[in-house]
């Protein structure tokens, strides 16, 4: 019984994020439309995007090859993948010990791999442009994510994000300098990650400063609704994640009765909403940076990381 | 199984002079890469035995080499775990050679050396005294070394050839007074008589910087890496992929047997030496190779990279061994370990693949391929599956092994020194660094190789590689992706390796639930990669499922659309220079000084514009040709040596016999 429970709330957990995603972007979306003072486009409307695009054919570049094909499904299958993993309304989901928080980002990594390497396929400048950059800007994104897991799993003695969530949970964590580093290094890197501002605007076409969507400009139907989703996919699992480590209030402990896992989800969608109305209003108040500054605003993030990982080193008072 | 073993290296050395005589024979290279196939493979499956079978470690002595002393060997868990590595990469290499062997413009340069080759690493790590390990050693690298210069008439593969000797000797000259030191004044030239002497904290800590420079210089460690991206794309590919990816690991097999099993207990510092040259290695290793546009000469400096993972692994193990954390140092040296294996299979794979390209095409230069995966599909597939390992990405079996690395960092803040304390989180970023950095490098090798319009008639015209190299790297490639969604069988076997050398072995690991692996305790850390790669394969199944059946399955073929600017040309694409120039400019203008000049041509000139980099390879411009200078200046002052009377050489020799008793007075 507890594992068929189990195996319904992990499959539950699947589906929220798989559902809710398209809507969060849309909800940013029309937020920031709605900052400028425009109506913006139905809040629904990348569902309204998903369905059109899967509905149309696919027109492959000449030079594209079969690897082009495949990649869709692979990024689109790795994303979820990772972002299921990642506890919502309730930690201690039936899965979760099968890939830590290491790995999740491993996963992500293996996404974006692919997603260069279709950049590169079809043998365009703009395809290119968009892989190179990309690599650059994960090239310091990534081990800045590293050194906040480091962080993150010294604290709570885990790298399991279950045990984690639960932890960060529990009154014993309190204020602390090295969490604070932390969190700032987080929200720097998953903006770099998911290509917001001022990194990447996820809004332009034709614009040389462009980097994520000149990488996928080539894909057309099902494929790119594919590619859609899991930016989707990837933005709430960054939101999630930065919910459930250091606004874990309001998420289930394993084993919670099934009424309060109203509350957990209630408490979820609005930490997506607090998460969503603070992105668009960041975006909204800066300005995109040119993309040799990039290096430099990640550095910042590497370093907050590095910093607060040696702070847990050297006490365990930090 | 040591007999086994043993006769196994006879047989190789007997049939390098049969291949010596027959070489020019039209079958003979067919017969003697089929003979190595065989005999690599009795050998493997002799140490695999021994290592799961965890048996006593087995002795034998020879009568053979100096007088007294006799040819001794030796087979326990760390040499059988390095014999299966030889084995499989030789038999590996065998194999694809059986097919790319075929394309030998000079085979009677080749077969001899090969099998000889092979033969001095099988006594490498068999070896158990320091005369017999020195000697094959030497083997080792003569026998490679005449396989860097096999196609001697290209100038660069000479220079390489040089470059390699010197360096090969410089290291041998370093482990020699290693084995010196550790074997004191009565010359217990046998490991086991070493191992009974404790040397004292002194001799050991001499002796571990004797074995870095030695075997590192082997095993590629910055700064001493340099032959190592000359001479391994030199040698023919399934030589490089030996060189590369099992003669590195013949060279931490010999750091290892030094530092952890002869040298004594480590001091606390041992480790910071070995983290920081490990830490650097692995970062200096990947940036080179982003630098590059030869794809062998990629391959060989991302293994000076992955060296550097294996070093820190080894450091930390060195760090908790010093401070009696016995299960954490085990961690350590299990995640050593198994990237050892895993970079012998995919670098292997890796280094077939540009042989296959290199056959197809005669090019290996990325610059003049791109496309390939049209032509080449299988190869392309294969090639892929390597480029992902290498780069760590789950549920490969790259990712395992710095996973594992990760894990042992997570569990050095209880180390009391101040010292690691502030080292250790360091090489934790740089270590995350360098991975996140091989990702963009084979990106970079795959993309700009296998993907994209051919960029030249060459690499249109390309076929399909024959059978025998495809089996070869199809093996390798399946092995990548079994050692990485069952990690925990691999672990395990390693346990027997890590209770000889440390007393300590990893929790089991095949019990754990859903197979696992589980390095600490269940709450602390656990990865899957069997279910990762079950979930991976069962959403993008069901996404292409439910899409192809609910909504639109077809598709057509277009033009390009690059923004409505469509360049027929394929120099248009982005270029290996091209992709690295972002992280050039983020990395190479610090580290390499890159330096990026652009030439225009004025308005109504038709010469096309030009872009000229400049890079600085610090080891070479800072180190090695300030010591080249100070060595070709003291060899010309010395040089009036030459031209001395007789009167003079024997009060030089009078002078020098006088000195040499003076120090053994002072010494006793």
């Amino acid at each position: 019984m507890v594992l068929i429970g189990d195996f319904l709330i992990q499959g539950a957990q699947m589906l929220l994020v798989l559902l809710l995603a398209p809507l969060f972007t849309g909800f940013v979306r029309k937020v920031k439309a709605r900052l400028l003072l425009r109506q913006g486009p139905p809040i629904i409307q990348p569902y309204l995007d998903l369905v059109r695009l899967t509905r149309k054919d696919v027109v492959l570049a000449d030079s594209a090859s079969w690897l082009f094909r495949v990649i869709p499904y692979l990024v689109f299958a790795a994303t979820w993948v990772a972002a299921s993993l990642v506890p919502t309304f309730r930690t201690g989901l039936l899965f979760s010990w099968s890939a830590d928080l290491i790995a999740i980002i491993a996963l992500l990594g293996s996404a974006r791999f692919f997603l260069a390497l279709a950049g590169l396929d079809v043998g365009t400048s703009f395809g290119g442009i968009g892989s190179s950059r990309e690599v650059m800007i994960a090239s310091l994104a990534e081990p800045a994510m590293i050194m906040v897991v480091f962080t993150l799993a010294l604290i709570a003695g885990s790298t399991q994000l279950s045990t984690v969530a639960e932890f960060m949970a529990s009154p014993q964590v309190g204020l602390r300098v090295s969490l604070g580093m932390a969190l700032i290094g987080l929200v720097m890197v998953a903006i770099a990650e998911n290509g917001r501002v001022p990194i990447d605007n996820p809004a332009t076409h034709l614009e040389l400063t462009m980097v994520h969507e000149a990488m996928v400009l080539e894909y057309s139907g099902r494929h790119l609704a594919l590619i859609e989703l899991s930016s989707s996919l990837k933005l709430i699992l960054y939101v999630s994640l930065l919910a459930c480590l250091f606004v874990p209030w309001g998420i289930e402990a394993a084993g919670a009765a099934l009424p309060t896992l109203a509350i957990g989800i209630g408490a979820y969608i609005g930490k997506l909403a607090a998460g969503g109305f603070l992105l668009a209003l960041f975006e909204t108040s800066i300005a995109k940076m040119r993309v040799f500054r990039v290096p430099e605003f990640l550095g910042v993030a590497l370093m907050f990381g590095l910093l607060a990982t040696l702070l847990r080193f050297v006490s365990g008072s930090f | 199984m040591l007999t086994t073993a043993l006769a196994c290296a006879a047989a190789l050395l007997a049939l390098a002079a049969f291949a010596a005589m027959f070489a020019r024979q039209p079958w003979a290279t067919q017969v003697v890469y089929a003979a190595c196939l065989v005999i690599a493979a009795i050998s493997l499956v002799a140490g695999a035995t021994h290592l799961l079978a965890s048996t006593a470690s087995e002795n034998l002595v020879l009568p053979l080499g100096v007088p007294w002393l006799g040819a001794h060997f030796r087979l326990d868990a760390l040499s059988a775990f390095f014999l299966l590595v030889v084995e499989l990469g030789a038999a590996a290499a065998s194999l694809f050679a059986l097919g790319y062997g075929r394309h030998e413009e000079a085979p009677q340069r080749v077969l001899p050396f090969y099998s000889a080759f092979l033969a001095g690493m099988t006594l490498v790590v068999l070896a158990d005294d320091a005369f017999t390990f020195l000697l094959s050693w030497e083997f080792m690298s003569l026998t490679s070394w005449a396989l860097v210069v096999s196609h001697y008439r290209v100038a660069d593969n000479v220079r390489a050839g040089y470059v390699y000797l010197v360096m090969a000797s410089f290291g041998t000259l370093a482990l020699l007074l290693a084995f010196g030191l550790l074997a004191g004044p009565e010359g217990h030239y046998a490991f086991a008589q070493m191992r009974a002497t404790h040397p004292s904290a002194t001799l050991g800590a001499l002796a571990l910087c004797l074995a870095l420079i030695g075997a590192g210089s082997k095993a590629g460690i910055v700064p001493l890496h340099v032959w190592l991206p000359l001479a391994h794309p030199a040698a023919p590919s399934h030589v490089s992929a030996l060189m590369s990816g099992v003669m590195t690991k013949a060279a931490v097999y010999g750091f290892m047997r030094i530092v952890l099993d002869l040298a004594g207990t480590p001091a606390w510092w041992w480790s910071v030496v070995v983290l920081a040259l490990g830490g650097m290695t692995a970062v200096m290793g990947v940036l080179y190779a982003l630098m590059q546009h030869d794809l062998k000469r990629l391959l060989a400096y991302h293994t000076v990279e992955n060296i550097g993972i294996i070093f820190i692994g080894l450091g930390l193990s060195l760090a908790f061994e010093a401070y009696g954390m016995h299960s954490a140092a085990a961690l350590a040296l299990t995640a050593a370990l198994l990237h050892v294996f895993n970079h012998s299979l995919f670098k292997s794979l890796l280094f077939f693949g540009a042989g296959a390209v290199l056959t197809a095409t005669g090019e290996r230069d990325m610059e003049h391929l791109g496309g390939l995966i049209h032509r080449m599909p299988q190869t392309a597939f294969v090639f892929l599956v390597g480029c992902a390992a290498i780069s760590a990405l789950p549920p490969l079996n790259g990712f395992v092994s710095e996973w594992m690395t990760f894990q042992a960092i997570l569990l050095s803040p209880q180390l009391p020194s101040w010292g690691l304390k502030l080292l250790v989180p360091a090489v934790g970023a740089l270590l995350a660094l360098s991975a996140a950095l091989a990702a963009a490098c084979f990106v970079k090798a795959y993309g700009v190789t296998f993907l994209g319009r051919p960029r030249t008639r060459r690499a249109e015209a390309a076929v399909e590689t024959d059978r025998c190299s495809l089996a070869a790297m199809a093996v390798l490639a399946l092995l990548c992706l079994l050692a990485g969604i069952l990690p925990g069988l691999f672990i395990d076997a390693l346990a027997p390796v890590s209770s000889a050398l440390l007393g300590a072995r990893m929790p089991e690991q095949m019990g754990a639930q859903w197979l696992a692996i589980v390095p600490i305790a269940a709450s602390r850390s656990s990865y899957d990669g069997l279910l990762v790669f079950a979930f991976i394969v069962i959403s993008g199944t069901l996404a292409a499922l439910a899409i192809h059946r609910l909504a639109s399955d077809r598709w057509r073929r277009a033009p390009a659309w690059d923004c409505g600017y469509p360049d027929a040309n394929p120099a248009a694409q982005y270029t290996a220079m091209s992709f690295a120039q972002p992280i050039r400019r983020v990395f190479g203008s610090v580290v390499f000084l890159a330096r990026e000049t652009g030439e225009m041509p004025p308005p109504g000139d038709t010469r096309p514009a030009r872009l000229r980099v400049e890079l600085v390879d610090p080891a070479w411009d800072w180190l090695y040709a300030p010591l080249a200078e100070a060595v070709s200046a003291t060899a010309d002052r010395l040089n009036r040596l030459q031209f001395l009377t007789i009167r003079q050489y024997l009060s030089l020799v009078f002078c020098a016999l006088v000195a040499l008793l003076l120090v053994l007075a002072i010494w006793s």
